[in-house]
C-alpha cells in the first residue's frame, strides 16, 4: 500500500491506546507486523511534555508514528493538536478525527473537511476518519487528502462492517484513492471482509488492546488482513443462487 | 544491620516495617515536611482488590496482592473486609461479561442481589459482580498508622531531608522514592491519576464500587461519614498535581450515573499525582550495589507493598532472591 509517497508492506495500522501495559503493546505491535501505529496526544500531553516516557517507548518500537487527534470536538481543537503532534513526533502525518457526538463518536464531517483543508495548506498529510459518505469523501479529496478512512462501525463497538453496500460503493467510487477502514472492527473475519472488498488497509485498536491476549490477537488480524488482500487479488468467484457441481455428473456410473 | 529507607510513601513505610521486624536498625528519610504530603500514596483508592485487578493486570498482581488481605488487618485494624462490587449500566453489559471472564473469586448478582448488598443502589443496576474476599482501607489513615507503628519500634522518620545518594555510604539504602526514583531507574515512567474527594451524606455505600464504562471507568470508595473517594484517571504522563476540568467532568458524570445524589455532593478535594510504573506495569526490587530500589508499584501501592516489602527485607537481610520481583539493572544486563 502506498500513502503519501510511502510504501507500506503491512496493511494493518495499529492504535496504541487501552493496552494493559506498554510491554504488552510492544509485543502486540511486533507480532502484528504493523509498520504504522497511531498515538493520541491530546490527553497525554499535559503542560510540560510530561508524556515523554510513553512517547519514547512508542519511538522505540521502530515503526512509523501516525499521531491522531482523538477526542477533539472542533476543527480548531484538531488543528492545534495536529500542530503539537508535528512538533512532538517530527512528522507531517496526522490522523484527523473531529468528533461530532461524544456518545456515538461519529465524525463531524463538516469540521473534518474544514480542518483537513487548513492542515493540508499548512503542509500536513492528512488521514481523515470519515463516514462512507461519497460526497464527504470528495470534499476531503478537494481539501487535499490523498487517503480516506471510512468507519466500519462506531469506534470501539466491534460491530464490523455496518454498511457493506456503502463501503462497496465507496471502493467503486474512488478506485484510485487508498481506502483504509478505520474503527468498528472487532474480529479478524471482519477485517478480512473489508480487504476482500478491495480496501487497502485496516486501522484498529480496541479489538487488539482489549483482547484477552492482545499480542496473539494482533497476529490473528495480520493473518486475516493478508488473507483478505490475497483473496481480493485472486478475484473471487461470483456467488450464484443454484448449486453447480465442480465435477460433471452426466454419465457417471450408477446414476 | 543498619538500613536507610528513602521515601515515606507506602513502599517506604512497609519496607521499613518489614526490615525493622526482621531485626534491622532502620531510619527513614523523607523529603517532605509531613507524612504523605508528597507521596502519591496520598491519592490512592486504598482498594485491596487482587481479583478485580486481574481484569487488566498480570496474574502476578493477583498472586502477590493476596498477601495484602492478611497484612493490612494486622497492621491497620481499621481495614474493612466487605468485598467489592462491580457494576455496569445495561448498555455496557458486554464490559461486565468481559470483566467476569478475566477475573475469578466473584459471584454474579442480579438487581435483588445488588440491592441486598447496597440498598442505596436498589433499582439502579440489573447486573453486577461481587468479590466477597476483597477489602478496602483509608490510605492516609493507614500511612499514619504505619508511621505510629514504626515510631513505637524506635524507627525515626526524618522529614524534610532530601535523598543524598552518597550520604549513607555505610548503610544499605532501600530506595523507595516512587516516581522521584526515576533518576536512578531509567525505565521507570509516570502514569498520571486524578481523583476527587466528595462529601455526599445522601448516599451510603459499604464497600468500593467499580462502574464499568468503555471510556470512563470509575471507582467510588467509601471513607465513612458520608465521604467518598472517586478515582481515577490513567494518563500516560509523568505530570503531577494538575487536575484537568475534563477529568473532573468525566469522573463526576460517572459518579452521577452511579447515583444521582452525587450531583449535590460537596467537593472536598481534587488531587493528581504520577504513579511509578515499569513498562510491564509490574513492581520490581532491583539491587544496585548497596542500594536496593523497591519501585514500580503502579496503581497497586497498598495492594502490593506488603508482598514487596517482605521480599525486599528478605533480600536485604538474608540475600533471598525472588525472581518474580527481582531483576538486574537492564543496563548491566546489556553490557554483560
Amino acid at each position: 500500500m502506498e500513502v503519501y509517497g510511502v510504501t507500506l508492506a503491512s496493511r494493518l495500522l495499529l492504535g496504541t491506546a487501552l493496552y494493559p501495559s506498554p510491554a504488552i503493546l510492544a509485543e502486540a505491535v511486533r507480532r502484528s507486523g504493523a509498520e504504522v501505529v497511531t498515538v493520541s496526544l491530546r490527553r497525554e500531553s499535559g503542560t510540560e511534555r510530561a508524556g515523554q516516557a510513553f512517547w519514547s517507548l512508542i519511538r522505540d518500537l521502530g515503526v512509523r508514528v501516525l499521531p491522531n487527534t482523538a477526542g477533539c470536538h472542533s476543527a480548531r481543537e484538531a488543528i492545534t493538536t495536529a500542530q503539537m503532534a508535528r512538533e512532538v513526533f517530527g512528522t507531517n502525518w496526522i490522523k484527523l478525527e473531529v468528533i461530532g457526538n461524544h456518545d456515538t463518536l461519529q465524525p463531524d464531517v463538516f469540521g473534518l473537511v474544514e480542518a483537513a483543508r487548513a492542515l493540508t495548506t499548512d503542509g500536513f498529510e492528512v488521514f481523515p476518519y470519515t463516514t462512507e459518505d461519497l460526497v464527504v469523501g470528495e470534499r476531503l479529496l478537494d481539501a487535499g487528502c490523498r487517503v480516506l478512512m471510512p468507519w466500519g462501525a462506531p469506534i470501539g463497538s466491534g460491530r464490523g462492517l455496518n454498511n457493506l453496500y456503502g463501503l462497496r460503493a465507496m471502493r467503486a467510487h474512488f478506485p484510485d484513492v487508498p481506502l483504509v477502514v478505520d474503527a468498528g472492527i472487532g474480529l479478524p473475519s471482519q477485517a478480512c471482509q473489508a480487504m476482500e472488498l478491495g480496501y487497502d488497509g485496516i486501522l484498529l485498536n480496541t479489538a487488539v488492546a482489549k483482547a484477552g491476549d492482545p499480542a496473539r490477537m494482533a497476529e490473528a488480524f495480520a493473518n486475516a488482513i493478508r488473507a483478505g488482500r490475497e483473496a481480493f487479488l485472486a478475484e473471487p468467484m461470483p456467488p450464484r443462487d443454484m448449486a453447480e457441481p465442480s465435477t460433471p455428473v452426466l454419465g457417471m456410473a450408477f446414476r | 544491620m543498619r538500613v536507610t529507607v528513602v521515601g515515606a510513601g507506602i513502599a517506604g513505610l512497609t519496607t521499613a516495617l518489614a526490615l525493622s521486624e526482621g531485626g534491622a536498625t532502620v531510619t527513614v528519610v523523607e523529603r517532605s515536611a509531613t507524612l504523605g504530603a508528597d507521596a502519591c500514596s496520598r491519592y490512592a483508592g486504598g482498594m485491596l482488590a487482587p481479583w478485580c485487578e486481574a481484569e487488566s493486570a498480570e496474574p502476578l498482581v493477583t498472586r502477590l496482592g493476596q498477601e495484602a488481605l492478611a497484612y493490612w488487618p494486622r497492621v491497620f485494624p481499621e481495614t474493612i473486609r466487605r468485598g467489592s462490587l462491580v457494576l455496569a449500566p445495561a448498555r455496557d453489559a458486554p464490559d461486565l461479561d468481559r470483566f467476569a471472564r478475566r477475573t475469578t473469586e466473584h459471584e454474579r448478582l442480579d438487581a435483588e442481589g445488588i440491592a441486598a448488598l447496597e440498598p442505596d443502589l436498589a433499582g439502579r443496576f440489573r447486573q453486577g459482580l461481587f468479590f466477597p474476599r476483597e477489602a478496602h482501607l483509608d490510605p492516609r489513615r493507614a500511612l499514619a498508622s504505619l508511621a505510629d507503628r514504626l515510631s513505637a519500634r524506635g524507627v525515626a522518620i526524618r522529614f524534610g531531608e532530601a535523598f543524598d545518594p552518597d550520604g549513607h555510604s555505610r548503610d544499605t539504602v532501600a530506595d523507595c522514592r516512587g516516581f522521584a526514583g526515576a533518576d536512578r531507574l531509567p525505565d521507570l515512567r509516570g502514569v498520571k491519576g486524578e481523583m476527587l474527594i466528595l462529601r455526599c451524606p445522601g448516599v451510603s455505600l459499604s464497600r468500593p464500587v467499580r462502574l464499568l464504562h468503555p471510556r470512563w471507568p470509575l471507582y467510588v470508595v467509601p471513607r465513612g461519614d458520608g465521604v467518598f473517594m472517586l478515582g481515577a484517571t490513567m494518563l500516560e504522563s509523568g505530570e503531577r498535581h494538575r487536575v484537568t476540568a475534563r477529568s473532573v467532568v468525566e469522573l463526576l458524570s460517572a459518579a452521577y450515573t452511579l447515583h444521582p445524589a452525587f450531583a449535590e455532593a460537596e467537593i472536598l478535594e481534587m488531587g493528581a499525582d504520577a504513579r511509578p510504573a515499569f513498562a510491564d506495569n509490574l513492581p520490581r526490587i532491583r539491587a544496585q550495589g548497596p542500594r536496593v530500589a523497591v519501585n514500580g508499584l503502579f496503581r497497586h501501592g497498598f495492594l502490593l507493598s506488603p508482598a514487596l516489602a517482605r521480599r525486599a527485607a528478605d533480600y536485604i537481610l538474608h540475600g533471598t532472591q525472588d525472581p518474580e520481583v527481582m531483576d538486574e539493572n537492564p543496563r548491566q544486563q546489556r553490557s554483560a
